[in-house]
């Protein structure tokens, strides 16, 4: 297991290396570059502000000096943001973003699978059966139409809980981005947990149980449950990934000061190092994240560790 | 009705998307305004309100029918181009990959591994931000070139599959090479798959474009994208909820038809699929 587990941790560090280094040169090829918006600059002052960040230097030097900076743990400075620190930017962010995934986590997990097992203790009844028409209408769905129609119907409509904005400690701005980023989450969760108990509830140990007269509700939690999420649990992994990216897009569609913002921000204004931070937080959350879901897979089925990597 | 009958939802679904697509094509010419005239006698009109404004106007009195069916039309033909992108690039990579087997097929997979833990999304946005802001093509190129991994993968193990039925051996002793063996008898025979993963992949590829748009990323007004136009009407949803529900309903309905169509295509074409 720990080797396993050590040989996947040391295969995140190339592919982190090829994403930083595949960024760097693209966005350095693409058209334009970092204070060629600012139209009031003089030609002097450009030039000025080029070599105070080193881009007058070549590419390959450039890439030398951010590598090694970065090793330092430094991410450099903001071009467009008043010369602000990336990591102070990224730190000032990621709470945000932080908490939006984790509480949209939790409520797809939970929410889940709860649909799932209530699906499966009444077959043929209203949850089973609305269950697979509205989870394929959810994930049909792209949170940045869920999430203004959720907030005018809930915010303007019946006036529930705030449209947009966040104020620090008031969890109730927390509530609409955390469902929208949640629902095709629990859609899937519900999902996979109803085929997977269904599945679990035919082997011989369960009619076992069943025989000696535990209830049903009894057989489903004690018994059918835990060997049930194996697949929930390897689902993480995809899960992980869609909540990088979800919250990209539902911290745009709410106003919401994560560190979403600062991606499209720096790609639109040519802030190299800021986009750089930016690679560099969601390529390792995403790994990190897959990394997880993967030995938490390995630790409950030991024939994924066995296999080459 | 019987919608279980996967023939009928299919059926269904196509009328849907006829209608969307007859819709897109020629329902802009039915009213008498462009999607970028401006009519400042009529701003912010609600639906039904003019006579001639059946949908309403936005705050710059620009025509919301007019407006949501050539962003309709936009998104229409971006999806199909971009998931024809996807498929070319898909195919030939899965095909080829699940043909020739051995260390290029293992090669070849691992760069798809590779890819696939990226996430898409950042992928595309960084690219549209980058070199695509307004311009169509780039946009399609973006899009499309990150959609082909799945099909990729359902392509090379279909290949797989077939390269070991017994009519392959017979084609082979019958003195096929393998190029026409490849065009006789391996792409017919992924056709269903590849068209049922294609009409699935529309939808993405709009909700990508949307999205892009939704971000300011995508078309450039005057010129509307149904991402862009609920973009617009999320931020005047308390003056003018109609901007936002218009190219929202639109977009639900569009995303929900290809949906449909693709599963009920999959039930039909490839059963063993679920």
């Amino acid at each position: 297991m720990l080797g396993y587990a050590l040989r996947r941790i040391a295969g995140i560090v190339p592919v982190l290396l090829i994403l930083l280094t595949v960024s760097f040169f693209v966005i350095r090829l693409a058209p334009g570059g970092p204070f060629a918006a600012a139209r009031a600059l003089s030609a002097r002052t450009r030039a000025e502000l080029r070599q105070r960040y080193g881009l007058d230097r070549p590419l390959a030097v450039q890439y030398a000096a951010y590598l090694r900076a970065l090793a330092h743990g430094d991410l450099g400075r903001s071009y467009s943001l008043r010369d602000e620190p990336v990591a102070g930017l990224i730190g000032a962010g990621l709470p945000v973003s932080a908490e939006l995934g984790a509480a949209a986590l939790a409520l797809g997990a939970l929410s889940g699978i709860a649909l799932g097992m209530a699906a499966v203790l009444r077959r043929g009844g209203v949850i089973d059966r609305a269950l697979a028409p509205l989870a394929a209408v959810t994930l049909a769905l792209p949170s940045f139409v869920i999430g203004p129609l959720l907030a005018l119907i809930v915010g303007v409509w019946l006036r529930w809980l705030p449209v947009a904005g966040w104020q620090p400690d008031t969890p109730r701005d927390l509530v609409l981005p955390a469902i929208t980023l949640a629902l095709p989450l629990i859609a899937s969760i519900a999902r996979l947990t109803r085929a997977s108990l269904l599945e679990v509830l035919n082997a011989s140990y369960i009619r076992t149980a069943r025989a000696r007269g535990l209830g049903r509700a009894r057989v489903l939690w004690r018994h059918a449950l835990r060997p049930a999420l194996v697949p929930v649990v390897s689902y993480l992994g995809p899960a992980a990934t869609y909540l990088v990216t979800g919250s990209l897009v539902v911290e745009s569609v709410f106003e919401l000061p994560g560190t979403g913002r600062y991606l499209v921000m720096g790609a639109i204004d040519r802030d190299y190092t800021l986009v750089m931070g930016m690679v560099l937080v969601y390529g390792t959350l995403t790994l990190l994240a897959n990394l997880g879901a993967d030995l938490l897979h390995a630790w409950l089925d030991p024939r994924v560790r066995h296999e080459a990597p | 009705m019987r919608l279980r009958e996967p023939r009928v939802r299919a059926r269904l679904a196509a009328l849907v998307l006829g209608a969307l697509v007859l819709l897109a094509l020629f329902g802009p010419a039915a009213s008498p305004y462009s999607y970028r005239a401006l009519d400042w006698r009529h701003l912010a009109v609600p639906p039904g309100f003019i006579a001639q404004h059946w949908l309403g106007t936005d705050a710059l009195g620009r025509d919301l029918y007019v407006r949501t069916l050539s962003g309709l039309r936009l998104s229409l033909l971006i999806g199909v181009l971009a998931t024809g992108v996807s498929v070319l690039i898909g195919v030939a990579w899965g095909a080829g990959a699940g043909w020739v087997g051995g260390r290029v097929d293992a090669g070849m997979m691992r760069v798809v591994d590779v890819l696939y833990a990226l996430p898409y999304l950042f992928i595309v946005l960084i690219l549209a931000a980058l070199f695509g802001r307004g311009n169509i093509a780039v946009l399609l190129v973006a899009i499309g070139a990150v959609g082909w991994l799945t099909l990729a993968r359902v392509v090379r193990a279909q290949t797989l599959s077939l390269k070991r039925q017994p009519f392959m051996e017979a084609a082979r002793a019958g003195g096929l090479s393998d190029l026409q063996m490849l065009r006789r008898h391996v792409l017919p025979n992924l056709a269903g798959t590849v068209v049922v993963y294609a009409t699935l992949m529309v939808p993405q590829m709009i909700v990508y474009e949307s999205f892009l748009s939704f971000l300011g990323l995508g078309v450039e007004p005057p010129r509307a994208s149904l991402g862009s136009l609920i973009n617009a009407g999320a931020r005047q949803m308390l003056s003018a909820p109609w901007l936002l529900l218009v190219p929202a309903v639109v977009l639900i309905v569009l995303l929900l038809a290809f949906n449909v169509l693709g599963d009920a295509l999959r039930d039909v074409l490839d059963p063993h699929q679920r």
